[in-house]
């Protein structure tokens, strides 16, 4: 097993480190991760620790719970307190914070409110309980969108009359393009994700290389995949090269699952915006349902309160969101804001920056450059 | 709910609905396999998938299938509530 022998190999990460040091050459590089399964791979890994000091690695927006705005929060929770309803979702939603508490909150208030492993289990809940209304909070990026897809197309063949979805889904791209339209924006180049892409593909983050003259390299997950992407990226840099690159060929096929993306067309389209946590409201940025499934929307089932709802002033999430402070630069990091007691969503799901943060004990400026990690 | 878990297709439980069996870890779980259904091929018995939410994603190998079962137990509680919640699981 040459292959995964190759991943593990201290002497490799130490040579990748070398020719990255090289490549980096006393100078600032800042590159954003887009995606939370990074994050957390270089916590755990310890890959800062590997790299020389002028390669600051900053935490994008790629948390799709962490993305999810209040008000959208407060949405589902409006759903669930109708008669007869039961709202199903993620595991990961459960706690996160609305205006007016969670859905855990919810749900010791009362309201049926179930986790599900997957949409199809949410399906299953509709048939098994005929005289209840039963709804499925989707939430994520194209990573899960096309599971809330298929699931629809099958609700509609079968049929069913009680199941709704209260659709979340949000579109990486935009995201991508929002941060690098923020003004002051001084990334140097992104590590694509892994997941969203096995379903994109590597073809759409071209506008960052064509338009915005930034490279961007689609990573695996494994500690090795890492650092190989960033010395993909720096050896961009060097070259004076801008392009996207996919270092995880053997998950991510450069066209993506093409018919995952043909289920999401089938049953969903593009809203004009969608209000995000942290980026604000961004244009063509989440998925809506399509006319054809109005009789599975739960925003055109529901009365929805649809109030825009300020986070915390405590909560500085958004800057975390944008790469533009460390988690433990927010004044109510670990101490007010804790993975049992999450203020802002960063906190919540383990994909977010600040969990994973917290999870490897990174609490400050020290722990965070001291090896705290490995 | 981001997490690609690493499954092996054990049984094809309803084709018509492209449901399969898949051991993830040792946990026995039915996944649709219809979104690696492009172009009539869908996976074998014995193939591995990447696995988010309970649907088949991305056709992987054996080796990348060990070396994700290696980082994801790395994760700790993380992997293990994902596990969790797959065991809940009961698609049909
Ligand atoms: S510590 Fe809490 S409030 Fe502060 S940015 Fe992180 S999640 Fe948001």
């Amino acid at each position: 097993m040459k292959y995964v022998d190759e991943y593990r190999s201290p002497e490799i990460a130490a040579q990748l480190s070398a020719e990255i040091a090289a490549l980096a050459d006393g100078g600032h590089h800042k590159i954003m991760e887009i995606c939370g399964g990074h994050t957390h791979t270089i916590y755990r890994h310890g890959i800062e620790d590997h790299l020389p000091d002028g390669i600051e690695l900053v935490h994008g927006p790629g948390c799709p719970v962490c993305v999810m705005p209040m008000g959208r929060i407060d949405d589902a929770i409006a759903i669930a307190e109708q008669p007869d309803v039961i709202m199903t979702s993620f595991g990961d939603m459960l706690r996160v914070p609305g205006g007016r508490g969670s859905f855990l909150d919810a749900k010791a208030a009362g309201c049926d409110i179930r986790m599900v492993y997957s949409p199809l289990d949410a399906l299953k809940v509709a048939r098994n309980n005929p005289d209840k209304r039963v709804v499925f909070t989707a939430i994520g990026f194209e990573t899960t969108a096309p599971s809330t897809a298929a699931t629809l197309l099958r609700a509609a063949a079968e049929g069913l009359e009680n199941f709704a979805v209260f659709c979340n889904h949000v579109l990486v791209c935009p995201a991508v393009q929002a941060i690098l339209d923020a003004p002051g924006q001084d990334l140097d180049g992104f590590l694509g994700p892994g997941h969203v892409s096995t379903v994109i593909g590597a073809a759409p983050y071209e506008f960052v290389a064509r338009d915005y003259g930034k490279p961007l390299v689609v990573s695996g997950f494994e500690p090795l995949d890492i650092l190989e992407s960033i010395y993909r990226l720096l050896q961009q840099r060097v070259e004076g090269r801008a392009e996207v690159e996919n270092q995880y060929t053997r998950v991510v096929p450069w066209e993506g699952n093409t018919r995952a993306l043909e289920v999401i067309d089938r049953t969903m389209v593009p809203r004009d915006a969608f209000e995000w946590r942290g980026l604000g409201t961004i244009p063509d940025s989440a998925l809506g349902l399509r006319e054809e499934f109005a009789a599975f929307d739960a925003e055109r089932l529901f009365d929805l309160p649809g109030a825009v709802v300020e986070d915390p002033r405590e909560c500085q999430c958004d800057e975390v969101l944008t790469g533009q402070i460390k988690p433990w630069e927010c004044g109510v990091f670990g101490t007010a804001c804790t993975p049992e007691t999450p203020i802002g969503t960063c906190m919540v799901s383990s994909e977010g920056a600040c969990a994973a943060y917290y999870q490897y004990g990174r609490f400050n400026r020290a722990a965070a450059t001291a090896g705290a990690g490995a | 709910m981001c997490l690609g878990i690493p499954g092996r297709i054990i049984e094809h439980v309803d084709p018509d609905n492209a449901i399969a069996k898949a051991d993830v870890g040792g946990v026995r779980r039915n996944i649709s396999v219809q979104l690696l259904e492009a172009d009539g091929l869908s996976p074998e018995v014995g193939d591995w998938v990447l696995i988010h939410v309970g649907f088949a994603m991305a056709a992987i190998d054996e080796q990348e299938a060990a070396e994700s079962f290696r980082r994801l137990a790395q994760l700790g509680q993380v992997y293990e509530d994902e596990l969790a919640e797959l065991a809940e699981s009961d698609i049909e």
